[in-house]
């Protein structure tokens, strides 16, 4: 997430809103917005039902057996259609920013419109 | 004769801490030494030189050097450190259920609607709206999202 805020003016440049998704309350996830300086948006889902929506979930994962979601990534066009997604086989390792904006780089989502 | 302090057997158990905290609250966060913690394992490798050289030390130079008891339950410890750490990063995180219904490439995004930190709730059809209407004006217009995913309990 340090990543996604080091390389957000470049999501930005790209046209990408980027958009981070967890099982915490509202209050504590502007804290940590607050005391690490993220600038984009953080959404809450403490029932985990988006993230139960997108197959995301891991269930009974959390410090108190709370279910949570496993680290994942979805690039959604503006036709709302999927284009990309990693879903990592260990939750240690995340997408990389750099690699994420080289598949929209290659993925022209802006071509889309220009016709 | 008075015997030396092993100091190496406590180096090496420091060494050995160090190399599983500084995981947590350092190396994790950058990719280079977060995916594969080399960094962690050379620092595990430096410790155990230090414990071997001093359990050497403390066993077969015994009229110089004390340590033999207190070198054996660093070193018991220093495995155990070294073994959760193994177990953590090569077997634990990739304990993860398979994810079975999850929207593939080429398939609609499901609509949701979740509270920002501010209480206020956002949509994601609007987010996606909001990207098509900047497209015709002056201002570049969002194309995508990215919906980002994380474990959460900070």
């Amino acid at each position: 997430m340090r990543g996604l805020e080091q390389h957000l003016d470049e999501f930005r440049a790209h046209g990408v809103r980027v958009v981070a998704i967890s099982v915490d309350s509202p209050e504590a996830t502007r804290k940590l917005c607050e005391k690490r300086g993220y600038r984009y948006t953080f959404l809450s889902d403490p029932k985990a039902e988006v993230i139960r929506r997108y197959g995301v979930l891991h269930a009974h994962a959390g410090p108190g057996g709370q279910d949570m979601a496993r680290p994942a990534e979805f690039l959604i066009d503006a036709t709302g259609t999927v284009r990309w997604a990693n879903l990592t086989e260990d939750w240690r390792i995340r997408a990389r920013p750099e690699n994420i904006l080289k598949v929209i780089e290659d993925l022209k989502l802006g071509s889309h419109f220009a016709r | 004769m008075k015997r030396h302090r092993n100091i190496l057997l406590w180096a090496g158990f420091g060494v050995t801490l160090l190399a599983f905290l500084s995981y947590f609250v350092f190396f994790a966060r950058f990719p280079v030494t977060r995916d594969f913690p080399w960094a962690n394992l050379i620092l595990f490798i430096a410790g155990g030189w230090l414990l071997g050289i001093g359990l050497r030390r403390a066993f077969s130079e015994s009229e110089r050097y004390r340590g033999k008891v207190s070198g054996t339950v660093l070193s018991a410890l220093s495995l155990l450190v070294f073994g959760f750490f193994l177990f953590y990063n090569f077997y634990l995180a990739k304990q993860l259920p398979s994810p079975s219904d999850a929207p593939h490439v080429g398939q609609k995004a499901p609509d949701f609607t979740l509270s920002d930190t501010n209480g206020k709730p956002v949509t994601l059809s609007e987010l996606l709206a909001a990207s098509s209407a900047g497209q015709n004006s002056a201002e570049k217009g969002n194309k995508a999202v990215l919906l980002d995913f994380y474990r959460g309990y900070w």
